[in-house]
Order: structure tokens, then C-alpha cells, then sequence
């Protein structure tokens, strides 16, 4: 063995990086099956696994307004039995032959996630098939999915670092349908029915709303065949559902959720900018330097590395279908939780007056171009990272453009962007816990959404 | 180029009969004069490599009255020396596109940097500087300090179920360090100073106790050179060994209540004190709650419908004895009594007639395919060899991890059940109760 190892390392070298072509951080294969599915591919042979991410647009949208969780529930329940496949049978092909897969009802679509090693692909590429165009839902896997979804709802009623989003996204999108909550509500896990699971199924699964991305020991050939067993039969459409644009509510305004606790949870959010906006990769610098991650970020060094006010502080970019928003999160003793989040807004202020330093600004590029290998190392990585470009809209080339859009960056852009985007007074501040000294506008008492049933409240 | 993968494949199958064992990682290692162990784990798929130095100095070498030391001289580190000053580490990491962080644990503090393969050398050359040069002010542990506490504050105390978990090792582990939190307790950790600090980082932080971890793209040859240039200078040290006490007999079971307002689902939970690095073990666990195929699940929450969820957990590396612990949370209707008779009962089952050959070759698929996933990624079996050699074991250990799963025999893991449920320790029982309530009478337990 040992003889033999170094030739192997040899064609090894011959071959690096595996996962790309010279001059390219990937190799982006754009591959159609005969009925006209679409898939990216980056091929890579050194390891037999196999990873596939795919997703559905829509999401929350197909949920039905009274019956939040619809989505969620169908996630938990594919793997639950297909075609003439009961839950249990399904279950042990799964696990017996270490296949991975999984489903979650995003904001803004449908995802599914697939791995395997390469010697099971033809089960697991069967099973996917059967999961996706014949679900069983039979009635004993939905009251048991449904009782653990119950359980994991009433879990999450006593976390605070969940309560913090739940209020975050049901005040600040009140009334849009991203204001619902994706896991339910113990109202609607009363009501839903096996008929409205069959119901998001055929709505949702069209193939004109699916992004296909796969990564690892497989080759294209074998990738198109695939593509046509697996989502060949799905409807050619999904339903169309109107999907308003939305602005985040609340601007300025500070709310609480009390909850007995020694620390408050902290969520400040607003306006953010749009994927398209074509200063948006000028907010990808600005974010990373006031609270993107690094211990040298303005948020962080302010609030806990001098006064030791907080365990972390991070600052963060959504771009959603129907809303952009821009956010910080962090948590710190009641007491202290008036002090941090004076020092995020004023950090929020002093970046939109002055903008980076140079040395910020060349540091955040730095950072950036060169992070961008680091976080594409197995194949599940690429796999996700694929689909997130697809589902951006971007051409599989971006991967290897996105470098040079951040170098393209000037500092006047930056200080644009940042006067732009960063609006401390218009920050809605969400407050879960005990804190002290704050001034409240709107105390709550119970998270937006989660209403329990009508019969048998306590 | 596709090809000649192929051909590689095939080479290692038509190899593997002849060997005495097939290796999972193929690490390769060397130990400097001054005794820092080096492990490389090849990785070329990208030019990045997972750069990370383990030192065997944990929380459980803490000395009494002084938890949470090992975890806060970690936050330190960060500190600064008079070459990389106070937040320069983390910069420097930044301004390569890598990330870099840090974690301690009861037996081990590790330091890593995720980091593109042509700033390996700085990044060696930083962490060396550190093992060796801290400087630390006052007013940097005051502020440090503070963070730790609000650490705590946000990973422990706001979190019912972390509290719940405190109690259950104290129990477990009495007379042994184990019973202390990572962490440390509240009232130790404000008054942890500067001299405590820094007498611990001159103690245990040193070339001979220290094991450095690369995999990614570089080989052995090419990180000699370099290991020798940056940790090579540093000076032996004489560390103490690492002598802990024996944890007490647990000859009373004990079980532990806790109700907070804020737990929103019950948990009934068994926690049994069982040697580490037993692979039979790890199968049992597999067999009893390691999916929705296991024992527990389909007992508890597919035919009984008592429970929403359970489970089994097994975690082998660790330098002194380690948990195996059931759980199971009941369904709306059911009570944690009813739960936790019917976890003796799959117990009392379990014990009586064994497991079946199906159950042990679908738990052997598992754990075996488990490591090709690991071997999906860059920093996994970096993390891998990290934890067990820190722990005490050795490379072979890991790399003939595989072999042993496939060998275990129905008689193994009989004699894990055995060792897990009928040893002379008795199990520490934990019931997490969402509001207060009388508390349960005490169930009939299992006579021995």
C-alpha cells in the first residue's frame, strides 16, 4: 500500500484541483435531459458521494392564508412512504443504505436535498422519484408528523433565539405572506388535512419553477437520464399564486416580547437592497465590514470586543423574492441591552456619514475573493451553492465572475451604499426578554402567528 | 483524467484483501525533536487546507475551584503577542478569505484556520508565535471576562435544556471533572484572574503537548519543512500528566427533575457512565435510536404512539468514560411515567434476547458509509484526528475504525449491552417538565 501511494498521489496532482478547470473556481456543466429538465453539474471523482440540491419557487405563498404549515408538513412527510412504499419500508432503505434525504419549506420555495454514496445512486435517484411524484401521506405518518411538528412548535415557543425571528418576520411583514409561520401554528395543526398536503403537492411541484444542482461521482450522461426519471412526470406547471412586493413595517419603532430570561434576544432590521440593484455587491462589502463575521467587524469590536456587552454581534443581507432586508442580531444580559443597542445604532450612523476606511475597504475585498474556495469543499457545498445562484437568476458562470464584481467595487460606491442603506433611526428594533431602561413602543403578549386552537385553550 | 480515477478505485479494491487492514484517511505523520506531533490528511479536490493545533489540556485538567480556566484562556489567545497584536490573528486570517475560530472541550482546546494553500505558512507561523508569546493586560481579561459570562449566560442559563444537561454530567460523574462544566460555573468564572490564567497557558501550552492537524491540499513532504521552520524552535516544556481521579460507583439510581415554565416538551432521558472507544457501543446506539428505524422510534412513537420523538447517543472518543443515554419525549396525552416504563421495557427486551443480524449489518452500513461522507470534506477528518489523538488514542485507532465495525459479531454487541445496562453503575435518570407539577412519584425502576 505504502509503495503504491505515491503514484496515486502523482495522478492526483496531474489532476487538481478536481472540481475545476484552469482559471476557474468551478467548471459549470449545463446539462438538459431529452423531455427538457435542466441541471448544473460539477463533476468530481475522488470521493463516491454524490450530493443534488433542487428547489420548487414559491414557499410560504402555498400555504393557504388560514393554514400555515402546509409546506412544513409536506417536508417532513416525503420520506414517509411512496407509491406502494409504507413509511417503514421507505425509512430502512433510507438508513440502511446511509441515502440523506431531506425537504424544507423555504420563505420563497420548496427545497430538497439528496445524498448518497455513488454505489446506491440508482435507489436513492428512485427513491427522490417516488417521494416527489407519490407521496403516500398515509394517515398514521401525518398524525405522527403532525404531533412532532406540535411538539417541536411548543419547543420553539420557550427558545429565544426563535421567538426573536418569529416576531421579527410576523411584525415586520404584517399582513404579506411572508409574515406566516412556515412551521404553523397549533390552530392550523389542528385543521390541516391529508387533502390540503395533496393539494401543495400539485401546486407547487411544476417543472417551470424548478432549478436542478449536482455535485460529485456522476457523469452527465448519467445525470440526464436521471433528471427525466426523477422529475420527468411532474406537472409542467406550477400554479401561479400572486406574490406582492413588500417593505418592512415598523421603522423606528422598538418592540417587545417579555420573557422571563437573563438575556435578551435582540433582532434591528429595515429596508435592504435588491439582488439587481446594481450596488449590491458594494453592500456585500459594507455589510462584512460593520458586523458580516469578523471579530475586526465595527459591530463587533464596539460591542464586544472593548466593552464586552455581548457574545457575538452579527449584521446581515436578505434578498427575498417579494422584500430586501437588512439585519443585526445579537443577545446580552437585561441589563446591558440599552447600551449595545445604542452603540449598533450609533455604529449604524457613523458608517452612513463617513463610509470605510481604504484599509476596511481593501480588507473586506480581500476577505471576500478569497473566501470564496473555502466555501465550496465537498459536494454538498457546491451542490447548495449552485442551486443559490440558479435561484438568483444568475448565469452558471457568475461562480467564476463574482470575484472581479467585488474588485470592481470603488470607495465611492461603498460610501453610497452605506448612506443608502444604513438608516439607524429607521431601524426596527425586536426586543425578546427582561430588558432594562428600554423604551417601548409596542409590547406584545404572545409571538404574531402562533394562535392555539379555538376549542381547547388553557 | 476521469479514467484515471477509476483506475485508482480499482487499485485500492484489488489491494485491500491482501493488507492487514484498509486505511479510511491514509494520514501521514512525524513528530518534531521537541515532540509536536504533526497528522496530514491529503485532500487535493482545491488549493485550501484546514490548518488546526490541538493541545492536550482540557477543562477537566482544571484544578478545583477554578472552572471554566481552560475555556477562558481560550478567548485569550486571541490576545495578541508583541509580533501579532490584539486582533491582528483573526485580521490577517480575514484578509486571506479564511475563517479561523477555536473550541475546548473537557479534554482538548483546539485553534484552527480554514485558509487558501498558499497562507499555510503564515498561518503556521502565527499559531507557533502564540504557543509561546502571549501577552495579556488587564484590562483585555476584564473585558474578556465579560464575554465569557454573557457566553454562559446565552449558551446555558437562557437555555433550560443546557442547565438540565449540567445536572445530569454532575451526577454522572462524581469524584471526576467531567461533573464540571466545559464553561465553568458562574460564581468560579467571575473571579478567574490574570495569574490563574497565565499560570495555566505556561503549564500546558507547549510543543510536546500540542499535535497539529493539516488535510487539504499539501502533503507531508512539503509540511515537514515548514513545521520544522515555525513550531521546531519552540523550547520542551515538562507538562504534568494528565491524572484524574476515578469517577465514584454510582450505587444509588439517582433521578433528576427539572421544571421550567419555558420547556415546552417534556423529556424523559437514561443516562448510563460506560467506557470510551468501544465501536460495539457505537452500534448498539445505532440499533436502539439512531433513526426513525431504530428500536425507540418504532416502539415508542410508530406502534405505542406515546412519543413524538427519541432517540440513543453514544459519543466514543473521550479520554476517561463516556454516556450512552436514551431519550424520548411523550405525545400529547401520554405521560413522562408511561415513557419511561416503556423505555425499560425495549431495555428489558434488548437484554433478554439480543439484537437481530439485520439490525447490526444496517448499523455497520451506516457508521461505515459514514466515513466516506467525512471524507466529502475538508475540515471533518482534520476535526477527526484532532479529537482522538488529543484524546489519547492513536492514528491507527482511527484509520482501522472501519475494519473493527465490519468485524463486530452479534457477540460483540451482547457484550456491549451487557457492559451498558447490567454494569454495577446504575443509571442517572433525567425528567424535564415543562411547568410545576407534583413531582412524579418515583417509577419502579428495573431491579438488578
Amino acid at each position: 500500500m505504502i509503495r503504491i501511494l505515491p503514484a496515486i498521489f502523482a495522478l492526483m496532482v496531474l489532476a487538481a484541483p478536481a472540481f475545476a478547470a484552469k482559471d476557474k473556481v468551478l467548471d459549470v456543466q449545463v446539462l438538459k435531459s431529452p423531455s427538457g429538465v435542466e441541471a448544473w453539474l460539477v463533476e468530481d471523482h475522488s470521493v463516491p458521494v454524490i450530493s443534488v440540491n433542487f428547489s420548487f419557487e414559491g414557499g410560504l405563498a402555498f400555504d393557504p392564508e388560514d393554514k400555515p404549515g402546509v409546506g412544513r408538513l409536506v417536508s417532513i412527510l416525503l420520506d414517509e412512504g411512496a407509491e406502494k412504499m409504507k413509511s417503514h419500508e421507505f425509512q430502512t432503505k433510507l438508513s440502511d443504505n446511509a441515502i440523506s434525504m431531506s425537504f424544507t419549506a423555504g420563505r420563497d420555495a420548496f427545497y430538497g436535498r439528496l445524498q448518497t454514496l455513488s454505489k446506491n445512486k440508482d435507489l436513492a435517484f428512485d427513491l427522490l422519484r417516488m417521494a416527489l411524484n407519490a407521496p403516500r401521506f398515509d394517515q398514521d405518518a401525518v398524525d405522527r408528523m403532525k404531533a412532532a411538528n406540535v411538539s417541536e412548535i411548543q419547543e420553539n415557543m420557550g427558545e429565544p433565539g426563535w421567538l426573536v425571528a418569529r416576531t421579527f418576520n410576523g411584525m415586520l411583514f404584517e399582513g404579506h405572506y411572508y409574515s406566516r409561520p412556515g412551521f404553523g401554528n397549533l390552530e392550523s395543526m389542528s385543521t390541516i388535512t391529508r387533502k390540503d398536503l395533496l393539494q401543495f403537492v400539485k401546486e407547487q411541484f411544476g417543472r417551470n419553477v424548478l432549478k436542478v444542482a449536482v455535485a460529485g461521482d456522476i457523469t452527465p450522461d448519467e445525470v440526464k437520464a436521471t433528471l427525466d426519471k426523477i422529475f420527468g412526470t411532474l406537472p409542467e406547471k406550477a400554479a401561479s399564486v400572486e406574490l406582492p412586493a413588500t417593505t418592512p413595517g415598523y421603522p423606528g419603532k422598538t418592540i417587545l416580547l417579555p420573557l422571563d430570561a437573563p438575556q435578551t434576544y435582540i433582532i434591528a432590521g429595515g429596508q435592504g437592497i435588491a439582488r439587481t440593484d446594481k450596488d449590491w455587491h458594494a453592500s456585500v462589502i459594507m455589510n462584512y465590514i460593520l458586523g458580516g463575521g469578523s471579530f475586526n467587524a465595527r459591530l463587533m469590536k464596539e460591542i464586544r470586543e472593548k466593552r464586552g456587552l455581548t457574545y457575538g454581534v452579527y449584521s446581515s443581507l436578505t434578498n427575498m423574492r417579494s422584500a430586501d432586508i437588512i439585519q443585526a442580531n445579537m443577545s446580552a444580559s437585561n441589563e446591558k441591552v440599552e447600551e449595545a443597542v445604542r452603540l449598533l445604532k450609533e455604529s449604524w450612523a457613523e458608517m452612513a456619514k463617513d463610509g470605510p476606511t481604504a484599509e476596511e475597504l481593501a480588507d473586506a475585498k480581500s476577505y471576500l475573493t478569497g473566501s470564496l474556495l473555502l466555501q465550496l469543499t465537498s459536494t454538498s457545498d457546491i451542490s447548495g451553492a449552485l442551486n443559490d445562484i440558479q435561484r438568483d437568476g444568475l448565469g452558471p458562470d457568475y461562480i467564476n465572475q463574482r470575484n472581479s464584481e467585488i474588485n470592481a467595487v470603488s470607495m465611492s460606491d461603498a460610501k453610497r451604499v452605506s448612506a443608502k442603506v444604513l438608516q439607524a433611526d429607521k431601524l426596527a428594533i425586536i426586543l425578546v426578554g427582561k430588558p432594562k431602561n428600554m423604551n417601548v413602543d409596542i409590547l406584545l403578549d404572545r409571538p404574531p402567528g402562533m394562535e392555539e386552537p379555538k376549542a381547547d385553550k388553557q | 483524467m476521469q479514467q484515471l480515477f477509476r483506475v485508482f478505485f480499482i487499485c485500492v479494491l484489488f489491494l485491500a484483501p491482501s493488507l492487514a487492514q484498509a486505511k479510511t484517511f491514509n494520514a501521514d505523520t512525524f513528530t518534531l525533536e521537541n515532540g509536536l506531533q504533526v497528522v496530514v490528511i491529503e485532500n487535493h479536490r482545491a488549493p485550501v487546507v484546514t490548518h488546526m493545533v490541538w493541545y492536550k489540556f482540557g477543562a477537566a485538567d482544571e484544578k478545583q475551584g477554578e472552572s471554566g480556566v481552560a475555556h477562558f484562556l481560550e478567548h485569550l489567545l486571541f490576545k495578541g503577542t508583541t509580533k501579532v497584536p490584539d486582533g491582528q490573528f483573526s485580521n490577517s486570517v480575514k484578509k486571506m478569505g479564511g475563517v479561523d475560530n477555536a473550541f475546548t472541550s473537557h479534554d482538548y482546546t483546539a485553534y484552527y484556520q480554514n485558509v487558501p494553500r498558499a497562507s499555510l505558512a503564515k498561518v503556521m507561523e502565527m499559531e507557533a508565535d502564540r504557543m509561546g508569546n502571549l501577552l495579556l493586560r488587564e484590562e483585555q481579561i476584564a473585558a474578556e471576562r465579560e464575554v465569557i459570562i454573557e457566553e454562559r449566560r446565552q449558551r446555558i442559563d437562557n437555555t433550560p435544556q443546557a442547565k438540565f444537561q449540567e445536572q445530569i454530567m454532575s451526577a454522572l460523574f462524581v469524584n471526576h471533572p467531567y461533573s464540571t462544566p466545559i464553561i465553568g460555573w458562574l460564581h468560579e468564572m467571575k473571579e478567574l484572574t490574570r495569574d490563574e490564567v497565565l499560570s495555566y497557558y505556561n503549564t500546558w501550552y507547549a510543543p510536546n503537548n500540542a499535535i497539529v492537524v493539516v488535510s487539504g491540499d499539501v502533503t507531508a513532504a512539503e509540511l515537514k519543512p515548514l513545521a520544522e521552520k515555525y513550531y521546531g524552535p519552540l523550547a520542551v516544556r515538562e507538562v504534568p500528566r494528565r491524572e484524574r481521579p476515578r469517577p465514584a460507583p454510582i450505587v444509588a439510581e439517582h433521578q433528576i427533575i427539572m421544571q421550567d415554565p419555558r420547556i415546552g416538551q417534556p423529556v424523559a432521558m437514561k443516562n448510563y457512565r460506560v467506557p470510551h472507544g468501544s465501536e460495539a457501543m457505537e452500534v448498539l446506539a445505532q440499533i436502539l435510536g439512531g433513526t426513525s428505524t431504530s428500536r425507540l422510534y418504532r416502539a415508542l412513537v410508530i406502534e405505542q404512539k406515546i412519543a413524538v420523538s427519541s432517540g440513543a447517543d453514544y459519543d466514543a472518543i473521550a479520554m476517561d468514560d463516556t454516556t450512552f443515554s436514551l431519550y424520548a419525549s411523550p405525545a400529547p396525552g401520554s405521560s413522562i411515567q408511561q415513557v419511561q416504563a416503556a423505555i425499560d421495557k425495549e431495555i428489558r427486551t434488548l437484554i433478554a434476547k439480543g439484537v437481530t443480524l439485520e439490525e447490526l449489518n444496517g448499523a455497520k452500513n451506516r457508521l461505515e458509509a459514514s466515513f466516506t461522507y467525512y471524507r466529502d470534506s475538508l475540515q471533518g477528518p482534520a476535526t477527526l484526528f484532532g479529537r482522538v489523538l488529543a484524546s489519547g488514542m492513536n492514528i491507527d485507532w482511527v484509520e482501522n475504525r472501519v475494519d473493527r465495525i465490519r468485524k463486530l459479531t452479534i457477540d460483540d454487541i451482547n457484550d456491549a449491552i451487557d457492559a451498558v445496562f447490567e454494569s454495577s453503575d446504575l443509571p442517572v435518570t433525567g425528567v424535564l417538565l415543562p411547568q410545576i407539577k407534583p413531582a412524579p412519584t418515583s417509577d419502579k425502576g428495573e431491579k438488578k
